[in-house]
């Protein structure tokens, strides 16, 4: 089994919150990345620890239900005891899709109270709206960048202890505010338009409803 | 340290032409930020680990392109991994090709197929070397006792 990433052995019994708070005051979310690709899982991994988030990645749907307990009794607790906060997976996987294993965790009783976060290359406005409408917090466009998972991230720490049914409108903001470094990123577009590369014609984005929620497509250059 | 600020500049120089020619896009950048003291050769590990999983795919699609009777969507799997990765890591020339690549899977063409296999070869074998003399330009610096240039 290739579960990577770490993973902390804490002395806690099982089923306790872990929020960890680590030295600087900051609480740390545990996120488990589900996807086929060994360099995608390397880099998602490096983009949520230097993001301080606990990580554990799997390659594939199947692995990530082993993870959560498919029986769900002990809850939305990896089998080593950690709370699992948040769920990025990749969309295309050979065997269970991301949408897939989307479904079966909203499925759960147990585990559907996880916000589930999609990740996908493919810009498709039929794929976005299945995975909104079956709950996905997120719609992720690869590759994600460190913009993506702070905004992620600050999402998930607002929302947690609230009523998880409530969904913010987060749109992302016009500049990247989020990049402290130098590099040259290109400006990442908040606007909901219906994606001159995507084959299907959008008469979808009448919806209201898909539209406060509809992932921040990214408008590449 | 005459040589060192030579070499730095070397670098920056040689980096932005690979930008310039397309070789590299903004992702590589993205992956220049994930790299830390904490971390100081995430680059270079991610980078190696997508030249070994280009080698497992490229064997695999030569072998895919062998048989007999072409199985598509083992292709085009494999291809949307290959786009996937080279994505990942910002290779964009490559992922280029891979996107061609796939409609040619898509429009079940052998021909396209074998010659986009070709392309994408030769574009893989290109960015590989351009980083291999990336890196190892990093090396000499931090050997002569530099220290790397912010991106």
């Amino acid at each position: 089994m290739s579960i990577t990433g770490q993973v902390l052995r804490r002395n806690l019994p099982e089923n306790v919150e872990v929020f960890d708070d680590s030295p600087s005051g900051s609480l740390e979310l545990h996120v488990l990345a589900v996807d086929d690709s060994v360099v995608d899982r390397m880099v998602i991994e490096r983009l949520l620890k230097i993001s301080s988030c606990k990580v554990t990645t799997v390659e594939s749907g199947t692995r990530a239900l082993q993870y959560l307990g498919l029986d769900g009794e002990k809850g939305p607790v990896g089998f080593d005891g950690l709370k699992v906060n948040l769920i990025m997976t990749d969309y295309s996987m050979p065997g269970m899709t991301g949408y897939e294993l989307l479904k079966k965790i909203k499925g759960s009783s147990v585990l559907r109270e996880i916000p589930v976060v999609i990740m996908s290359s493919e810009n498709v406005l039929a794929r976005i709206d299945r995975c909104l409408e079956e709950g996905a917090e997120e719609f992720l466009l690869k590759p994600v960048k460190l913009s993506d998972v702070r905004r992620l991230k600050d999402f998930i720490t607002r929302g947690e202890g609230k009523d998880s049914g409530e969904r913010i409108n987060h749109k992302r903001k016009r500049e990247d505010d989020y990049a402290s470094s130098s590099s040259p990123s290109s400006p990442s577009s908040s606007v909901l338009s219906a994606s001159s590369s995507s084959s299907s014609a959008s008469s979808s984005l009448s919806s209201s409803a898909r539209l406060s929620k509809r992932a921040k497509l990214r408008n590449k250059d | 340290m005459d040589s060192v600020v030579q070499l730095q500049k070397q670098l920056v120089d040689y980096i932005a032409s690979l930008f310039h020619e397309g070789f590299l896009d903004e992702q590589f950048n993205q992956l220049q930020q994930l790299q830390d003291e904490s971390n100081p050769d995430f680059v270079v590990e991610v980078v190696s680990l997508f030249f070994e999983d280009s080698e497992r795919l490229l064997n695999e699609l030569a072998k895919a392109l062998e048989q007999k009777t072409i199985d598509f969507r083992k292709v085009d799997a494999h291809v949307h991994q290959f786009k996937g990765s080279s994505s990942s890591i910002g290779a964009h020339r490559v992922q280029k090709v891979c996107i061609a690549f796939r409609n040619y899977c898509e429009e079940q063409n052998v021909e396209g197929c074998l010659k986009c296999l070709q392309q994408v070869k030769h574009e893989y074998s290109l960015v590989r070397n351009k980083l291999e003399t990336l890196f190892q330009l990093e090396k000499q610096i931090i050997a002569a006792g530099g220290s790397l240039p912010a991106t």
